[in-house]
């Protein structure tokens, strides 16, 4: 190794790694923030509208793609608690879990949007001349919002897929868990941005 | 560096297990709620829902509750910069387009 | 290990690949300040077209398609690829961590990704020129409606701006873990260059902000190619809801550009003052205030599109706070130069000359900030003049200054102070001739981004361009200046050459790859003397 790299290498600084996955996740929070104050606003000038648009929704999807999220999150807090009492193969299944209901959580997605896509109630589609503006707002924002979210979903199973292989390489160890310990951070932000988009898309009555 | 010892006692598994418990009541206590028509309060009791279930995840899963203070000072921070950035938003919506 | 410096350092690549895939601050920050440079006078040279086709009524050079694309391009890659990314990239970058007392910044490979972020950003705008609908000529705002519905290529120039964003707050995220993490010991927070906290302030905004503006642009491309209905008007959307986002990212990205520019005056005038800083505190404590209130005030942005009246007049409090710590940084540098021994040296007098321009600058942002005589005055030459002063009179002034102050350390060679002087003068000039006349006309009603106008205006329009061409000759003398300097055969290795006192000027010129054989240990303030001659009382 030559010495140039050595640098970055020359202490290990767990603190500092987390201090900088917080403030990635910030730019996340505040990206989905900037949409959040635009839901908040159109909501704001079209209340009714948006009462008729998000009665179309699945609150049970919604309902059981919450619940995967959470436990997926839950299976990655104890994968880490799991690394740390030297219970490695336990810590493996537990992120293949939260893999698993991360998929089912996509899966889900698809066929969410596939049905909406069916009735003709996407950007630009046949049915959304007859919506009021307020209904076509409601939808480009319940597009964006859930399609960049499950973008999200996408790249943290990417990430835990990584950490998987770094733990049975022995990358990733009792006591040098770091990138775990992000890439959990990473995944319990996905799930919290699900928390708020729960109930402002498919809980409004 | 001693930060990277992790001198912390390490959570056990009962403690996570019960705080997802608590996320999927919360979970269920919100759509069961919004069945009943709460007139102006639908928004805030799912908001309020919300938040507690955040709270949760952030401070067991993401030990933010027994980390060090610096984490909990960057929070407020981004959460406080994002209040005010709304805030200040809704002060020209909620005038411009008044409630009837 | 040997000390060898970070410019003779052979390590695994040779040549230029030694320099594009050095994880090193300081190449990275050499890497950096050549783009700059290369896009400043890329901008510089449009904005030169953009006064000789004002030179007179009607056309002159080109037609009003190619004006509007002139203008658009001056802004995008003035604002985007040279002010924002500007002092923390090639400065912060390079002076951070020796200021630190630190090796490197936390994250070194991150540092370089963002470089290359940002050269894929400045690839796409130039690409964004050739294909597609052609150049863009929304402006650099992309205000709605009309950037969804003109033919130029917005989608692509958007994107590119995205990801040139993206670059700063990988910038901004790594500073602030640095100097949360990195500070040698005894480096306490209060015992951190003025710099620094101009940096750290800056970082919070790049990182807190700069999403915002992220997705907002990234909504503009989902409706220019999926027509998802978010901001049009004829879907129901609320184009001023695009302003505030805009807005939002914007303002506080006015601070991005000035707080390290800022920061660079509290070096440069103690070190040339020979003495301690006066008021340390409240010189630090502002930058943070700066960076905080400048996100309550972006409404003022907005005062003539119809929102609210309420909004408008909270907002136009709101912006006159911010008058509040910028006056507290500059009572307390002249409080700092009274009474000294002050060394006119080159670097200096780009300060004195920042500081007279910025508060022109800042004055006039007064008369804006008010809501009623912004009304008048909304949309003029006025604007344009105004933020040329604070911009360009703030950061680009005192990015020069930070290149002639810190020139001998970065590259160890040692320019001519009298030419450098003669240019700084020019510059001066120029930059007054060329843009006060602004001031007169915006006054008298010259609409901004107009491509033609009546004859009353014509005497300030030759003013003005006249104007520019004296400004660009002071930046060329500037730069050629530091070229010839490059060019010289011999080394300067004189450590110290102004009697600075913070941690850049005790390691070796230039420095070592590591930048210090042993991390120090600090026990005095950044610039504390010891054979400081106290001032007599006065009477």
């Amino acid at each position: 190794m030559n010495n140039e790299a050595a640098i970055g290498h020359a202490h290990r600084d767990d603190l500092g790694s987390k201090m900088g996955m917080w403030l990635f996740l910030f730019t996340e929070l505040l990206l989905f923030g900037g949409m959040f104050i635009l839901y908040a606003s159109y909501r704001y000038m079209y209340p009714d509208n948006f009462k008729v648009a998000a009665m179309h929704l699945d609150t049970l999807i919604g309902s059981v793609n919450t619940i995967l999220l959470l436990t997926s999150s839950l299976t990655v807090a104890l994968s880490i608690a799991a690394l740390q009492r030297k219970q490695t193969r336990f810590s493996v299944y537990l992120l293949m879990f939260t893999i698993v209901a991360g998929g089912a959580f996509l899966v889900n997605k698809y066929f969410e949007w596939s049905t909406k896509i069916h009735h003709g109630i996407y950007p630009k589609g046949p049915e959304m001349a007859n919506l009021s503006d307020g209904e076509v707002i409601f939808y480009g924002l319940y597009y964006v919002m859930t399609g960049l979210h499950a973008l999200h979903v996408i790249v943290g199973l990417v990430f835990i897929g990584f950490m998987i292989v770094f733990i049975l390489r022995g990358k990733q160890t009792f006591d040098n868990y770091q990138k775990l310990e992000n890439a959990g951070l990473y995944w319990h932000l996905v799930d919290i941005i699900w928390i708020f988009l729960f109930p402002l898309f498919y809980l409004i009555h | 560096m001693s930060e990277n010892t992790h001198t912390q006692e390490h959570p056990g598994y009962g403690l996570y297990i019960v705080v997802w418990a608590g996320l999927v009541g919360l979970t269920t206590i919100t759509v069961a709620l919004a069945g009943f028509n709460l007139v102006g309060l639908t928004v805030v009791t799912a908001l309020a829902i919300a938040i507690v279930k955040s709270l949760l995840v952030t401070n067991y899963f993401m030990h933010v509750k027994t980390d060090s203070a610096v984490f909990k000072v960057f929070i407020f921070v981004c959460i406080a910069i994002f209040l005010v950035v709304i805030i200040l938003t809704f002060f020209d919506l909620t005038y411009r387009f008044p409630l009837k | 290990m040997d000390h060898v410096s970070y410019l003779d350092y052979k390590g695994k690549h040779k040549g230029l690949a030694g320099w594009l895939l050095s994880t090193d601050h300081k190449r990275i920050a050499i890497l950096y300040l050549v783009s700059l440079i290369v896009f400043f006078l890329v901008a510089v040279t449009f904005g030169v077209l953009m006064r000789l086709e004002m030179l007179t009524p009607g056309r002159t050079i080109v037609d009003p398609q190619t004006y509007n694309t002139l203008f658009t391009l001056h802004g995008v890659i003035m604002i985007f690829l040279f002010i924002i990314p500007g002092i923390p990239v090639v400065f912060g970058n390079f002076f951070l961590p020796i200021m630190l007392g630190a090796k490197d910044v936390a994250f070194p490979r991150l540092n370089l990704l963002s470089w290359y972020f940002y050269i894929f950003g400045a690839f796409l705008v130039i690409l964004s020129l050739f294909v597609g609908g052609g150049p863009i000529d929304t402006g650099w705002t992309f205000y709605v409606p009309y950037s969804l519905r003109t033919q130029s290529n917005v989608t692509l120039a958007v994107f590119a701006a995205f990801v040139i964003g993206f670059s700063s707050i990988l910038t901004g995220l790594n500073f602030i873990v640095t100097i949360h993490r990195m500070r040698c010991p005894g480096m306490t927070w209060f015992k951190m260059p003025l710099f620094v906290w101009g940096l750290y302030s800056t970082s919070w905004i790049q990182l807190l902000a700069t999403p915002i503006l992220g997705i907002t642009l990234l909504l503009i491309m989902m409706e220019r190619i999926f027509g998802v209905g978010i901001f049009d008007p004829a879907l129901g959307g609320d184009p001023l809801l695009y302003q505030h986002l805009f807005w939002i990212y914007s303002h506080p990205a006015v601070y991005i550009m000035v707080l390290p520019a800022m920061g660079l005056v509290s070096e440069i005038i103690p070190t040339f003052s020979k003495k301690d800083i006066f008021g340390y505190g409240p010189i630090a404590m502002s930058s943070l205030a700066i960076a905080f209130i400048g996100y309550l005030v972006w409404g003022h942005h907005m005062f003539s599109t119809g929102i609210s009246d309420t909004s408008r007049a909270i907002f136009s409090f709101l912006t006159f706070i911010v008058a509040i710590p910028s006056g507290v940084k500059i009572f307390n540098w002249v409080a700092t130069m009274y009474k000294a021994s002050i060394e006119t040296r080159a670097p200096f007098m780009f300060v004195v000359a920042f500081i007279v321009i910025f508060s022109i600058g800042g004055l006039t942002g007064l008369v804006l900030g008010a809501l009623n005589t912004d009304i008048h005055l909304t949309d003029t030459y006025f604007v344009v003049a105004h933020f040329h002063y604070v911009m360009f009179g703030g950061m680009g002034l005192l990015f020069f200054g930070g290149l002639h102050y810190w020139f001998p350390k970065m590259f160890a060679k040692m320019y001519n102070e009298r030419a450098a002087k003669w240019g700084l003068l020019l510059f001066v000039i120029g930059f007054n001739t060329l843009y006060f006349p602004m001031f007169i006309m915006g006054y008298l009603g010259m609409p901004r981004r107009y491509y033609d106008y009546l004859p009353e205006y014509k005497i300030y329009h030759i003013i003005s361009t006249v104007g520019s061409w004296i400004l660009v000759t002071g930046i060329l003398i500037l730069i050629i200046n530091l070229i010839r300097a490059l060019l010289k055969k011999e080394r300067y290795t004189e450590a110290d050459p102004w009697g600075g006192t913070t941690l850049e000027w005790k390691v070796a010129t230039p420095p070592s790859l590591e930048n210090f054989d042993e991390i120090p240990v600090v026990e005095h303030g950044p610039y504390y003397r010891e054979n400081l001659i106290k001032p007599e009382k006065s009477h």
